[in-house]
Formats: structure tokens, sequence, C-alpha cells
């Protein structure tokens, strides 16, 4: 098995092929993400000191900062298969942007809900029009906009094309709609990590949240692969594989 | 001969617009009568509808260019032009250019027409006005160029006219927040030059890739 020829992943680019190894794959993604999670949330909210200005209320940001980071990474995802499946004209790719686009809405509603949580204590509003929690919520809305077109079609393959072009076109606003909005109004505080100066919390924190992240990675990923699956046994129920594994089970 | 096509096809959809008055006419007066609801609903004082109208002008504008957008391609599709353009020798997306200048003349620029005399209503000054309206003129083309993909996508779905606006509407902040903030920066006299060559900034390259998304996207719903 040799990653770095192409035949790798013409090869895995079949569904059939991809089914196999989507499954042998995503229990192991499964366990790393609860593994992490377990140890990042003990991290934040038993290791870590509170803070000395937000006391408890900042604990949220375990959950709350790398909800964001996952969802707009996520988009990026999406555009990046949108653009794969355009160029190769792969029948996968629009299955793992369809698979993807769920979880994506699913993070950047938990980014906005977990903010108002920590923005009542904080800020003492739930909601402020600040330029990032503005442009997380039309994140949000270019999620619904994506699966609303793509289950609107029913033709498979053309609701794959259509939803790649929407995805490539929203990946191409996201910085647009970001600077607008940030000239716009701004109340937010700053990035909490950067990669162009040194951190300006706790190592502990910094550690709690890296972990928390890393277990949403995973967790998309086990997710994502699962779903996939789901959706290749759908799709390719005309196959003789499918068929063959259909009557295994029955 | 690409040019006379393109002109051709501008000349054939203004003709259809002209035959078919009520079409274009009513997304104008949408534009109107949301206007005017707006006084209705907050109340008639002044300074208050002084600071809202630019918001609420763009904010009507969006609306009604919306409403328009669903029929950009609709005929065309129904009775096979769209594929017969797709099958001509001239290059797609030039064709399509030419159909999205048409809309923008039918109902782009008629807004921006109206906007100073609805504007007036809301008891703007002339200066803002002019800022209005020229925001208007820079801004109204980036709706048709844009919307025209999620047109050209949802052609032919079901419950087409409502999914488009939940694809378009957020692709069109970042011309709501500079359109709408040329005349707030005029009326607090920051100035607007920044804000019109932001417009400017987006409307150019819309010029340029709006017609080819589109097309692409044309292709996609013709198979």
């Amino acid at each position: 098995m040799n990653i770095f020829r192409a035949n790798f992943w013409f090869h895995y680019a079949g569904p059939q092929a991809f089914y196999g190894l989507a499954g042998r794959l995503w229990p192991w993604f499964a366990v790393l993400s609860a593994v992490l999670g377990v140890w990042g949330l003990w991290l934040g909210f038993m290791v870590a000191p509170a803070d000395a200005q937000q006391g408890e209320g900042y604990r949220i940001i375990f959950v709350h900062v790398p909800a964001s980071w996952m969802s707009m990474v996520i988009y990026l995802a999406m555009a990046f298969w949108s653009v794969m499946g355009l160029t190769f004209n792969t029948r996968l790719s629009g299955m793992m942007t369809r698979a993807l686009a769920p979880t994506g809405a699913m993070f950047a509603f938990l980014s906005l809900w977990t903010g108002a949580l920590w923005g009542k204590p904080m800020w003492g509003a739930w909601w402020v029009w600040d330029a990032r929690l503005t442009s997380e919520l039309i994140l949000f809305f270019l999620y619904l906009g994506y699966i609303a077109l793509t289950s609107a079609i029913d033709d498979e393959r053309r609701g794959d094309r259509a939803g790649a072009m929407i995805a490539i076109v929203g990946a191409i606003n996201v910085p647009i709609i970001y600077f607008s909005v940030k000239w716009w109004n701004t109340l937010h505080q700053g990035a909490s990590v950067s990669l162009t100066k040194s951190p300006s919390m706790a190592q502990v924190m910094l550690w709690g949240m890296l972990l928390m992240a890393l277990c949403f990675w995973f967790y998309t990923i086990a997710l994502v692969l699962y779903r996939v699956r789901t959706t290749i046994l759908q799709r390719e129920s005309h196959t003789a594989w499918v068929q063959a594994i259909a009557q295994g089970a029955a | 001969m690409i040019w006379k096509a393109f002109w051709a096809v501008v000349r054939r959809d203004l003709l259809l617009a002209r035959r078919r008055k009520s079409e274009g006419l009513s997304a104008v007066f949408f534009f109107v009568v949301v206007a005017a609801l707006f006084p209705l609903g907050i109340g008639p004082e002044l300074n208050v509808l002084r600071n809202i109208a630019p918001g609420v002008l763009w904010v009507g504008a969006l609306l009604s260019s919306m409403l328009a957008l669903q029929r950009l391609f609709e005929a065309d599709y129904r009775d096979g032009t769209l594929e017969q353009m797709a099958m001509s020798p001239i290059a797609m997306p030039l064709l399509i250019g030419a159909k999205m200048l048409a809309h923008w003349l039918v109902s782009g620029l008629p807004l921006v027409l109206l906007a100073p005399v609805l504007g007036l209503q809301f008891d703007l000054s002339g200066d803002a006005l002019v800022t209005l309206t020229l925001a208007l003129l820079l801004g109204t083309p980036i709706l048709s160029l844009v919307g025209g993909v999620g047109a050209a996508l949802t052609l032919g779905v079901r419950g087409g006219g409502v999914l488009l606006s939940l694809l378009v509407l957020p692709l069109f902040v970042p011309v709501l927040v500079f359109g709408a903030g040329a005349v707030e920066a005029q009326v607090s006299g920051l100035g607007v030059q920044a804000h019109f060559s932001i417009l400017m900034a987006m409307l150019l390259p819309a010029v340029f890739f709006g017609p080819l998304a589109s097309a692409f996207a044309l292709r996609i719903a013709l198979e």
C-alpha cells in the first residue's frame, strides 16, 4: 500500500473500496475521539485554574472555541471535496461533502449556542451584533442553504454538483463576509490562540482546548465515515456487492 | 459576430420584458410597498426614519431583486432556449452575461432610479440621496450577477423561490454592509471614497466570474 502513488487514491475513490476502508477506520477515530474528549474535559473542568477575571464561567471556552474552529474547518473540507468532485468527477466526493454538511451545521450552531451562554455572564447579553458572531451566524446560514439545496434536488448527481457549486461560491465569500462585518462592528475579544504571538493563556488551558479540538476532529471524521458508508449503501443498492451484503446481513 | 450575439440577446430580453410589463413592474412596486411599510411599523418620527433609511432601502432592494431573480432563467429553461444557448458556437458565459445585463436593466436600474424618491420620504438630505443612488448603482449589478448563480442552481427545483433566497441572501451581506454603510459614512461626514472603492472592487470580479459560474451552474441543471 503506497500512499504516494496516484493509483492508491483512485482505488479508494471507488465507493466499493472506500466502503471497506471507512468501515475499518471509523471505530478507531470514534475511540480516539472519546478518549481525547474525556481527557480534555477533565483538564478543562478539573485541572485548569479559574480565570482571574472571568471566574468559572470561562470554562465554556473548552467547547466554544474548538466548535468554532471545527465549523470553519468543515466548510473548507466541503469546498475541498467540491473542487475534487467537479474536477475529477468522482462520485465519492459529493457523498463526502453531503456527509460533512450536517456536522458542520451542528458545530456552527453549537458555537453560537455556547457563545450565547458565555456572552450572558461576560458581556451581559445573549447576543451582540459583533463581527465574529455575525459571520458565524452567516456561516450557519450557508450550511443550511447547502443542505436545503442538495435535499431539494431529486437527481443525486445533479444535487451533488449543484451543492459543490454553492459550497465553492460560499467558501470564496466567507473571507469577504468576515472582513465586511469586521469593519462593520467589533466587540468580541481577540483571537484566543494565534500562530504569530505566544498564547495569552495558561499552558494547561491551552492543552485542554487543543485536546478538545482534536476530539472534535476525530468525532467528525468518525461520523463522516460512518455516514458515507450509509450513503454508499443507499446509492449503490442496485449493485451486486451491496445486495450480497444485504443478503449476508439478513 | 460575438458582440452581435451579445446585443441580440440583450435586445431580445428587453423586448420580452416590454411585452410582459407586469412581471418586471411587480418587483419594482414590491420595493415601493416595502419601503412604505417601515414608517407605518416604526412610527413617523423623522429622526428615526433618517437613521434607518439606508438600511431599509437596501434591504428592500435586496428582497425585490430576489423576487426578480427567480424569473431570470425560468422561461428560457422551460421553452428550451437555454439548451440552444448551451449548444451555440458562441461562448455560453457571454450569452448569460447578456441575459444578466438585460435583467439588471429591467429589475435593478428602476430600483436605483426610484431610491432617491423613496429616500425623500425618509427625509434624507440631498448629499445622502446622491450617495444612496450611486451606491445602489454599483451594488445592484452585483446582486444580479451573484444571484444569477443561485437562480441557475435552483432552476426547476422544488420550492425554488424560497430556496433561492436561503442560498443567495447570506452571500449578499458584504454588498449590504458597504452599500448601506456608504450612506451612513456620508451622513456622519466620514467620506464615502472607501465604501465606493470596495463596492467597485466587488463589482469587477463579479462581472467576470458571475456569468462564468452561472453558465457552469446552468450546464449542471441542463444535463
